[in-house]
């Protein structure tokens, strides 16, 4: 152990990581050298062992070369250095030629005077390069070493009897009888442990105690039935043997087997013996039936399963083992529910009746803490099992099955044509409002989230609706139908389950109904199926509802018109729902505003591509916490996703929604709210130190109409401080007075590890002026001792100041991204009045895609169109979107190209309506 | 290991006015396979080391089937005498023997080691003498090497000048 030890400690782990076989070859040199130093040959064996591992090939004289040299550090006495010989001796004996070079040594490390930690390992050894031929000549010392005293030498013994029996049938049926005797020998008494452990230690070895498992029992076993396999009558007698001797007496170890794995051994021969003799059926079965009362586990278990797998099982029989199988399921270890459910599961496909019982207990596992043997291959199975049950359970409980379905096809797409099938499945059962919503939304979801079961999903959508009862699901799979039918191959065939709604439907439906077909209808390429859909919209203008009357109305006005289609039935944008609350908010609580109608064009728009980017997202982020919390806890996750960026770790990319959060916090400290609305926070917070110092400080930017506020968050690490008054001092750079600060306000505790925050206002002097400016930020608070434990601080304390990173504003903090459809008529209507166009060269870049990224965030503004993601190596044109602060509306078109010896060079183009702002947002570049 | 003993004795006796210093003595055995006649013969090669007179010899014993020979090389580095067994009755393969022998001192790493012949099997019937052997074997005609030859008999166990048991 010391020398294992010591080894860990001085060897580099990383030795492993950069080592190729040439040079391990080359470094065998060291196997030459004498003496010998067995830690650096111990080293490289274990390289070389590695290397082999991996599955690097290795030519037969390299492998030659290679073991002719570790045959050398035979010469040395090193216990652990022999070992690692031995184990490369193993792995070589397959590659090198002429192994049988050390057969002569090997064999006399197996002598019985020579370490018993030598005799395991030469005999295993020896095993692996010798033939057939040899096998007399070493018969002697297996023989010997089968009934030896010392468990793993016994073992070795006969497991290398094992794998040579092939080879050497004849030779090694002659050792039965010890084999035999290797059974039935008694455990190593306690004496016989005691002294044999002693002569290890006194030997120096690093040898542990003897085994206590009896594992030999194991191995002798399954070597005496390759030695008997052919002797039906032989195998029989083994086993009644083995088995007679601890009949009745389950429970007591004072049976001749004590291995469980050897008693498992034997289940299997009984169960084949039950399978092959039909007179011994019975006698067999009732063997089983005792093992199923053993004490260990897994012999309950292999018994259980022998009995299930028995080829004409009655279900009397299966009775007791499937009893077994239903303790396993509630059993803590997951190993055994594991097992259990499988057995169960093919039992099922046999003999459903007889799982019934059980069928509770598996409902539970669905919900199984352990998912790790969830892989895409055991969705099949699952799905299975779940439709066999489906029938059984309760909507409610239904519901939380297939939300959990909704999950797997998520995470194992391409199993969607098997989930597909099973929702479709389940939605032709009957059941309540809830239960149907699960499943049409989880329909949605692979709609939405998974393109190719996109046809299948709405053929089986549209069946649906041909015979649904809820009218609230009937008008939102119209509406889906709507916006995804026209994208699909054949848009017509949809057409026909919508117009049935209109005819069967209440008004409800039918208006819905309508609407999809207008959608259709624009989009369509077809003159053809225009033409169709305006009969069929003509009729509808004959509908008994207003509703439905006045859409069919509308829609077939504007399928004449192609420019207000465009814009009410195609429009893909939609308004940032969080910021779009905020500002009404605002508007509403704000008595000035409220003179002026709200601006909605200052809500900023985005995809709705985007906005299911966000929808996934959340979904995704839902699924990992029913898998960890369970399924009611998302919503607690998603509220402490709200709490958690103001804690230390900032979040990476909090999006939108993170400008509401900012916005609610800032509202509240009425010097601010002063301040107006706000116009921007910056997106993520500047890290001014190290993640791993006393204090911890980033920076988020806020920006107004006239002022900048910056919030400081600080979080004390030390446990036992506690700091007080906590204040910041920004020295600006360079102090041309653009920049007036207006006050601080400190946070007034901080105690370990809870984030406080302090906010610095400024005021821009000149409206018309966007300064750029750099500060150096310096920390002051009091600082006041503590008890870790209780947090008890003391009355005095001391000031201490704390000097942090610089901030900077630049030119991005005054632009907010902002998302528009329809970039180019935007851009053309813009005008070149005010723009600023200048070329770059990026040689820094190292692509079009860094290029755009760094753009974007320098400029502070969004890609429009995908164009943030170039799609050719070397050209792109990139274009983004912004209102800057005081809302004027920003452009911006650059052109790239890319070449790996020039890097990025790019023509830069802005249009606003000021060509002074224009060159504010170009200065950002340069 | 007793058998050993009376080899060293030979091989210090031969060495005397070299240095041996801390380092170990390094002795090769080896010979045409059927020249050493032990209980069990030798597939492959073993290694001991035993003490006497308070040095300690590290002693390979190769073996000397034919598929093993070419691999003799392997273990040539840093060896400070070759023992070399010859089956004194195998008349018809002496040749090969010689063949064998000359090749090995010609490496260059056998350049400084000395070189004992025990010409084995003495007890037979039509064993060639000493001399014979050392004729066959033309270890007359070795320059620069220190060498001896002994009549060794395996069997009955004598042969050098203690007689011990070899």
């Amino acid at each position: 152990m010391n020398m294992l030890k010591k080894d860990e400690d001085s060897g580099d782990l990383g030795v492993f990581y950069h080592i190729d076989k040439s040079t391990v070859l080359q470094e065998a040199r060291v196997f030459n050298e004498s003496p010998i130093v067995p830690r650096k040959c111990r080293l490289l064996l274990t390289k070389i062992i590695y290397l082999l591992y991996l599955g690097e090939p290795m030519a037969t004289n390299e492998a030659t070369e290679l073991f002719f040299s570790v045959t050398k550090l035979f010469q040395s006495k090193d216990i652990a250095l022999r070992q690692m010989v031995y184990l490369v001796i193993k792995e070589l004996s397959t590659i090198a030629e002429d192994v049988i070079m050390v057969t002569s040594s090997l064999m006399k490390d197996m002598q019985p005077k020579s370490e018993v930690i030598y005799r395991a390992n030469a005999i295993r050894a020896l095993c692996k390069i010798i033939d057939a031929t040899m096998l007399p000549s070493v018969e002697r010392f297996l023989k010997a070493a089968i009934v030896d005293k010392t468990p793993s030498i016994s073992s070795a013994a006969m497991v290398s009897s094992y794998h040579l029996f092939p080879a050497g049938k004849d030779v090694i049926k002659r050792w039965a009888n010890e084999v035999h005797e290797a059974i039935n020998s008694k455990p190593t008494s306690l004496v016989g442990t005691a002294s044999s452990y002693l002569s290890f230690t006194s030997s120096g070895s690093s040898y542990n105690t003897p085994s206590t498992s009896n594992i030999s029992q194991y191995h002798a076993l399954g070597l005496l039935y390759m030695i008997r396999q052919h002797d039906r009558m032989a195998v029989t007698k083994l086993i009644q043997q083995l088995a007679g001797s601890s009949r009745g007496n389950f429970g007591s170890s004072s049976g001749t087997l004590r291995n469980p794995f050897a008693y498992c051994l034997l289940i299997r021969y009984a169960a084949k013996t039950l399978d092959e003799d039909p007179n011994l059926r019975q006698q067999m079965f009732e063997l089983l039936e005792g093992w199923l009362r053993h004490k260990s586990d897994i012999v309950n278990f292999e018994a259980a399963k022998a009995i299930c797998n028995i080829k004409d099982v009655t279900s009397k029989e299966l009775y007791p083992a499937v009893n077994v199988l239903q303790l396993f399921l509630s059993s803590p270890k997951s190993t055994l529910r594991f097992a259990a459910i499988r057995t169960l599961n093919k039992l099922a496909m046999s003999h459903p009746t007889a799982v019934q019982p059980c069928n509770l207990d598996m409902e539970n596992l669905i919900t199984d803490q352990n998912r790790s043997t969830g892989n895409e291959a055991s969705v099949d199975r699952l799905m299975k099992q779940i439709t066999g049950f489906m029938s059984e359970i309760s909507d409610e409980f239904k519901v939380i099955v297939v939300d959990a379905i909704r999950s797997l096809c998520l995470k194992f797409p391409t199993k969607q044509v098997v989930m597909l099938s099973f929702l479709s499945g389940v939605l032709r059962d009957e059941g309540g409002y809830e239960f149907k919503r699960a499943v049409v939304e989880a329909i949605f979801d692979l709609v939405k989230f998974i393109p190719e079961s996109k046809e299948a999903a709405l053929a089986h959508l549209c069946e649906f609706i041909e015979d649904c009862e809820f009218t609230k699901l009937s008008v939102r799979v119209l509406h889906l139908l709507g916006v995804e039918g026209p994208k699909t191959a054949t848009p017509t065939k949809f057409i026909r389950y919508i117009y049935n709604r209109v005819i069967l439907e209440n008004s409800i439906v039918r208006a819905a109904a309508v609407s999809a077909l207008a959608k259709f209808g624009v989009s369509a390429e077809d003159s053809e199926v225009r033409k169709s859909i305006k009969v069929l919209l003509t009729r509808c203008l004959d509908d008994n509802d207003d509703e439905v009357r006045d859409r069919a109305t509308l829609y077939l006005k504007l399928m004449d018109d192609e420019e207000s289609a465009e814009k009410y039935v195609k429009d893909d944008s939609t308004y940032s729902l969080a910021a779009l609350e905020r500002q009404l908010v605002q508007y509403v609580s704000n008595q000035d505003a409220s003179e002026k109608p709200f601006d909605l064009s200052a809500v900023p728009k985005i995809t709705k591509a985007q906005a299911e980017a966000e929808n996934l997202k959340s979904r995704s982020f839902d699924l990992v916490s029913t898998q960890t919390i369970g399924i009611s806890s998302s919503a607690v996750a998603s509220s402490s996703a709200a709490t958690i960026s103001t804690s230390r770790d900032a979040t990476p990319t909090p999006g939108i929604d993170q400008q509401v959060v900012y916005a609610h916090q800032l509202e509240k400290i009425s010097e601010i709210a002063a301040f107006g609305s706000l116009f921007k926070s910056s997106v993520k917070p500047v890290e001014l130190t190290e993640s791993e110092t006393e204090y911890a400080v980033s920076c988020v930017k806020h920006l107004f109409d006239e002022h900048i506020v910056f919030q400081f968050i600080v979080v004390n690490t030390l446990n036992d401080q506690l700091l007080e008054n906590v204040t910041i001092v920004m020295q600006a750079e360079s102090d041309d007075g653009s920049l007036v600060e207006e006050f601080v306000i400190p946070a007034p505790k901080l105690p370990y590890d809870q984030p406080g925050s302090i906010y610095v206002a400024f005021k821009r002097t000149n409206p018309e002026d966007y300064p750029l400016c750099s500060f150096s930020n310096t920390l002051k608070f009091l600082v006041k001792d503590c008890d870790p434990s209780t947090g008890e601080a003391d009355a005095e304390g001391y000031e201490d100041e704390y000097l942090v990173e610089d901030i900077e504003i630049v030119t991005g903090d005054y632009i907010l991204p902002t998302y528009i459809n329809d970039f180019q008529s935007t851009w053309d209507n813009m005008g070149e009045e005010g723009q600023v166009i200048e070329t770059f060269a990026l040689t820094a870049a190292k692509s079009l895609k860094a290029a755009c990224t760094t753009l974007i965030d320098l400029l502070g503004m969004g890609p429009v169109e995908n164009s943030g993601t170039p799609t050719s190596p070397s050209l792109h044109t990139l274009m983004l979107s912004g209102t800057f602060l005081s809302d004027i509306k920003v452009l911006a078109k650059s052109r790239m190209t890319y070449s790996p010896s020039s890097g990025v060079t790019m023509e830069l183009s802005v249009r606003s309506s000021s060509e002074e702002i224009s060159r504010i947002v170009i200065g950002a570049v340069v | 290991m007793g058998k050993y003993q009376a080899i060293f004795g030979a091989i210090l006796s031969r060495m005397l006015g070299r240095l041996w210093g801390e380092k170990e003595v390094r002795i090769l055995i080896l010979g045409l396979d059927g020249a050493v006649v032990t209980t069990i013969p030798t597939i492959g090669f073993n290694v001991e080391t035993v003490t006497y007179k308070n040095i300690k010899f590290q002693v390979w014993d190769l073996g000397g089937q034919t598929s093993i020979r070419p691999y003799w090389r392997c273990y040539y580095a840093n060896t400070d005498a070759v023992i070399y067994v010859v089956d004194s009755v195998d008349r018809d393969r002496m040749s090969t023997s010689k063949e064998e022998l000359h090749a090995m001192l010609d490496e260059e790493e056998l350049r400084d080691a000395a070189l004992l012949v025990f010409a084995n099997k003495q007890d037979m019937g039509g064993a060639m003498t000493a001399a014979e052997v050392s004729d066959a074997l033309g270890l007359g005609t070795l320059k620069n090497r220190q060498w001896s030859i002994y009549k060794t008999s395996a069997v009955k166990g004598y042969g050098l000048t203690e007689g011990l048991d070899w």
